[in-house]
Formats: C-alpha cells, structure tokens, sequence
C-alpha cells in the first residue's frame, strides 16, 4: 500500500508545526530585537519599540495558547480559566517589579505605593520573599500549578467533565478576580500592580531591556512548544487524546485517567504561569480584569481559530486573533467584540478543525486538481479521500 | 478445579427473576457459548460476573475467589475483560496504538512519558495483529475501520491486557456472512489457550465455533453440553431452536 492521504498530510502538518514554530520563535527572539536595536530609526528595516511591545505581548499569548491546547485540543478538557493561571503568574512577577521599586514611589516610603495609601504600617507576610526574584520566578510558576493541582484533583476525582468543568472553571476565575478586587486582599485592588522600574536592576524603560524581554519570551515560547509536542508524541500524549475521545475505555484499559488529566492541567497552567511572568514586566501592569471570565474565553478562541489539536495552530491563532484585535480596536473601536463574535461562529461553522487544518485541506484540493490535470507522470501522490471506503472492502462493482 | 464457578445466583428486577437460583461452571482454556431467547438472563449473568449487577444472593467465584461483591474496576485487575456488544475502540489512533494503549504492563503517567515500548509488547501487538487479521491495516486510523474490523480490533485489544477470562458480548451482531465465519476463526484459536464466554443469538455462528453451549431459559439453565446434543434436546427445540 503506498502512503496514503492521512499519512502524507500526516507528514507535512508534522514538519510544518515545528517549522511554523521555530520561525516564529526565531523572528521573536532574533530578528526583531536585533532589528530594533541595531539599526538606527530612520532605516526601513527599523522595527520601532511599539511594534517590539507589540510582539513580545503576542508571544506570551502564543504560550498561553500552546498551554491550552494541550489541555483542550489533546485531552479534551476545556478550560475557562487559563487567563487565572497567567495572572497569577503575572501577580508573583509583579509583586518582585512591586519591591524593586524600592523607595522611589510616589510616597518615597519602602513599602508599595498602594500600602501607603492604605495606611498600611508593614509588609503582608505574604510578601515576603518577593523581594528576590529568584524566589518571585518559582511562585509565579508554583502557584498557579499549585492552585490547578488542588482545583483539578477535586474536579477529576469526582468525574467533573466537559461543558460542566467548563462551567466551574469560570466560576473559579470569576471569584478569584473579585478576592483581588478587594484592597484588603493585598495586591493593590482594581488598580493592580503598577508603576514597575527596572528588572534585575535593568530600566524597564530602556529599549534594549524590552528588546532582551522579547527575545527571552521567544525562548519561553520555544520551551513550551518543546515540552507540549514532547508530552503529545509520547504515550502519554496517546493516552490523553484517548481520553479526550472515549474516556471510559481507557479508564477500563487500566489507565487512573485522573492522573493524567491532572498532570496535563497541572504543566498547562504552571506554563500559562510562565507566560504572565514574562507578560508584566513588558505591559508594565497587572490587574484583577486580566482574570475577568472573557479573557479566558478569548484564550479559547485563539485555539479554536488556529485548530485545536496543531500545537503550531494554536500558536498562529494567538497571533492572528490578537494581531487583528491591536489594529481593530485602534481602527474601529467599537466593532471589536462583533468582530470576534463572527471569528468564532466562522469557525465553528465553517473550519472545524480550525486555520491549520484548512490551509491543509487546501493543499489537499491543489493536489486534486494536479491530478485531474494529469500532471503526475513521476510520483505516486496521495489516493483521492473518496478511496478511503473502497479501500475498506466495500468495493464498488466495477 | 473450575476458573469461573457461578453457584445459585438470583437477581430480580422489581419483582421479575432475572436470574433463578443458577449455577454455571467453566474449565480454564474453555470456549463456552452461552445461548437463549430474548429476556432469558444471558446479559444480566454478563453483569453478575463482572460486578455490573449485584446478585440478591448466591455466590460468583473466580480463580477459587469470591468476587460476588467486588468493585468492577478491581474484578477487571483479577483478569475478566468484558468486550461489549457495540464496538468501541479510539478512532484517532491506529490499529498498532490502539493496541499498544491496552498492552499490559505500567499504565503510569511517568513511564507512559518517558519509557519506549518494550520488546515484548511489541511482539504482543504483532501476535495480535496476527490472530485478528489485522496486520495490513496497523497504520490505518480505527475510526476508518469497517464494522467487524472494529469488533475484531476490540477483541484484539482486550487479547493486549492479558485477561484470563474473557467475556463477549453478540461479538457477530451486525456482520457480514465472511465477517461471521472470520469471527468463528479468531474465537476457535483462542480456544485452549485463553478462557472465553461469547454470548449469542446467532445459531449458525455457535454451531461454526463447536463449543459447549448452554442454553438459558427463563433464568435457569435448560440444557448444556455439546452444540449436536443440546441441537436435539427437545426441550431446546421447543423453547427456542425450533423457532
């Protein structure tokens, strides 16, 4: 039997994912840092410090994004909450920016500026420590993993799936973003952190310190996109897509299915951690509406354009929904939300698998068509998809 | 003494015996087909055995345990695999990891992360692929399957776990004549090495496997023995062969 359709789209969407990737992650953190720090201002190849801003955002977006398909697109479980998961990332990250500040806030006092407005006398015990960003770099990685362990052992334990986890993931988000409204909560209420410096003693408003943050995020980005596509090419990864597609056989397989939907929650939400740590210092601000339910849904649908289940797909649908949201909110302000809300019934409709997937089959009618044109002299290409049920024996009578 | 002995066992549903007071007993290396009517308890004793039902009394005993009250998960981890009348296999994998996933051995997350697959599983998959007739078909994706493909698959992926009794359930509902005599083939070369219980309507389909067959009626045991005696028992003829 030669190679058939499945198999060779198999192959190319095989290399493109990593090459899609890798190219982005080069452009990321070589190319554009490099360009805008290089070449003077006046040059064409000039990339200014907005745009640079820009993508070192998208990126943190792109590995939220890979994060989340590895949770929906190959175990099947939908979260509503990943926006939690990079705030509380970007909270560890910001309190660290919060105490580099040092005494020049606006009070000049050693406590943050919204301590002394709330005639706070000294440091919450919970602050402590957050003054070495070493220690600040663990917790913005070990407290949303933490929180997603507990949250996700309760919910799989007790067989929580599909449209309800969903329903109580949001719910999570939702209450942890009115606890941090709360000024008494400690982490500066609904104005978030602000106002942030320098970072490891570097001024976060020097554009070589944002060109150093971009390319540092490009190579999170290149980590995270490694460890996802290391987890779904191996047994595991079999294993959970498994159980994204017929739970209960893999439970009578043998498998504790709740340790592994744990551990694929678990790396999802500490790398969701990963990218609001990288994400702060570059945005100069977090704040409790990062965690509003929207911004998880908005998480979602950067999946589901890009092709849930393609790790590179997620990737581009983070940058191609965000891309369009920095020009359409500057360009038409108001029609944003419309936009989106066409984008996913679009999709939904229409592109099931998502952009990847499309531009694949795409590839696919061009193959056709070559054969319909008779250009295939030298090479044996992939049988036409209709071959698939005669191959299964139920041959029509020729 | 017997693998699987099943001693007086009564369930009744509201009223209605299921089961009546029946005992069944099965050698190691036996292929038993287990026949009736509609309604004569054939899946309700399925459910007995593998703890889907419990019985309101009577013993089930298996591998000189007492398993009548057990967990379904732990009488699965004592060795009965239960294969289901509707096919269900994982239709984005293929047939090869579609059996690799049910292999026996550590279904750990840690070694499913970073351990290959042994030597052994792999000549596993293989002797499997074999017994199915399914070994030109190992890259194709289980959902793109026909049918009886399906069924052989599942029959090959509960083979991978290394029951020592197992359970099936009308495996020929649905088929094709070729896929019914296929079907006989891989249940009649299991037979003396591994156990199996099928559960079927399909006279011509027991007859081609040529096993001990017992019949079931009305929640008892009406005849048992070889498939050309119990043929001509008239009792049989009169409750459901002679139909």
């Amino acid at each position: 039997m030669s190679t058939t359709t499945a198999q060779w789209t198999g192959i190319v969407r095989k290399r493109w994912d990593a090459l899609v990737v890798v190219s982005i992650c080069l452009i990321a953190g070589i190319a554009v840092p490099l360009l805008n720090v290089l070449t003077p201002e006046r040059s064409v190849f000039h990339v200014s410090d907005f745009l640079l801003t820009v993508l070192g955002k998208l990126t943190c977006y792109a590995i939220v994004a890979v994060a989340m398909d590895l949770v929906w697109g190959y175990a099947g479980i939908l979260s509503l909450c990943h926006a939690l998961f990079f705030a509380l990332g970007g909270y560890a990250m910001g309190m660290y920016l919060m105490r580099t500040i040092g005494t020049e806030g606006m009070y000049r006092s050693s406590l943050p500026d919204f301590m002394v407005f709330l005639d706070w006398k000294a440091l919450p015990w919970y602050w402590e420590g957050f003054d070495h960003f070493g220690f600040a770099a663990m917790m913005a990685l070990a407290v949303p993993g933490i929180v997603a362990f507990v949250f996700g052992f309760f919910a799989f334990r007790s067989r929580i799936s599909g449209v309800y986890f969903s329903i109580v993931t949001q719910a999570l988000t939702y209450a942890a973003m009115l606890l941090f409204f709360r000024n008494a909560t400690g982490f500066g209420g609904n104005n978030g952190l602000t106002d942030f410096k320098r970072i490891l003693g570097y001024p976060l408003r020097e554009p070589s310190t944002r060109a150093a943050l971009c390319a540092i995020t490009a190579g999170g980005l290149a980590l995270t996109y490694a460890i996802c596509r290391g987890v779904t090419t191996s047994r595991a990864g079999r294993v959970l897509t498994a159980i994204r597609d017929v739970e209960a056989k893999v439970r009578f397989s043998g498998y504790s299915t709740v340790r592994y939907k744990l551990f694929a929650w678990t790396v999802s939400a500490v790398l969701c951690g990963l990218a609001g740590a990288l994400y702060v210092p570059q945005v100069g601000i977090i704040n409790p509406s990062e965690m509003q339910p929207s911004s998880s849904v908005e998480v979602a649908i950067w999946v589901a354009v890009g092709g849930r289940g393609t790790l590179a797909g997620s990737v581009l649908g983070a940058l191609l929904v965000n891309g369009a949201k920095s020009w359409l909110t500057a360009a038409f302000p108001t029609a944003w939300l419309y936009f989106l809300g066409a984008l996913f019934v679009v999709v939904t409709l229409f592109l099931p698998g998502g952009l990847l997937q499309a531009l694949g089959s795409l590839s696919h009618v061009r193959g056709l068509l070559a054969v319909g044109a008779g250009r295939l002299t030298h090479k044996k290409r992939a049988p036409a998809p209709t071959s698939v049920a005669v191959e299964e024996g139920q041959k029509p009578d020729a | 003494m017997a693998l699987l002995e099943v001693d007086k066992i009564t369930v009744s549903f509201d009223g209605f015996r299921a089961l009546d007071s029946l005992s069944l007993s099965l050698e190691a290396g036996e292929l038993r087909c287990i026949v009736g009517p509609n309604g004569a308890g054939k899946t309700t004793l399925m459910d007995v055995i593998t703890g889907k039902t419990r019985p309101d009394s009577g013993v089930v005993r298996f591998a000189d345990r007492n398993i009548t009250n057990m967990p379904e998960h732990v009488i699965v981890g004592l060795g009965i695999g239960r294969k289901f009348q509707r096919p269900t296999v994982f239709p984005n994998h293929t047939v090869f990891e579609n059996l690799e996933l049910t292999a026996h051995g550590d279904k750990g997350v840690f070694r499913a992360l970073f351990g290959g697959i042994s030597s052994e599983t792999r000549m596993a998959i293989e002797r499997t692929l074999e017994l199915t007739g399914l070994l030109d078909q190992r890259f194709r994706r289980a959902g793109l399957l026909s049918h009886g493909q399906k069924q052989w698959l599942e029959i090959g992926m509960l083979l991978m776990q290394q029951p020592k009794l197992l359970l099936v359930d009308e495996p020929v509902a649905g088929m094709t004549q070729n896929e019914i005599e296929r079907t006989a083939e891989i249940l009649a070369t299991l037979a003396g090495r591994q156990t199996v219980v099928v559960v079927e309507h399909d006279m011509d389909f027991v007859r081609s496997i040529a096993s001990t067959v017992t019949v079931l009626h009305e929640g008892r045991v009406l005849a048992e023995g070889p498939m050309r005696e119990v043929q001509n028992d008239p009792r049989v003829i009169e409750v459901y062969l002679g139909a």
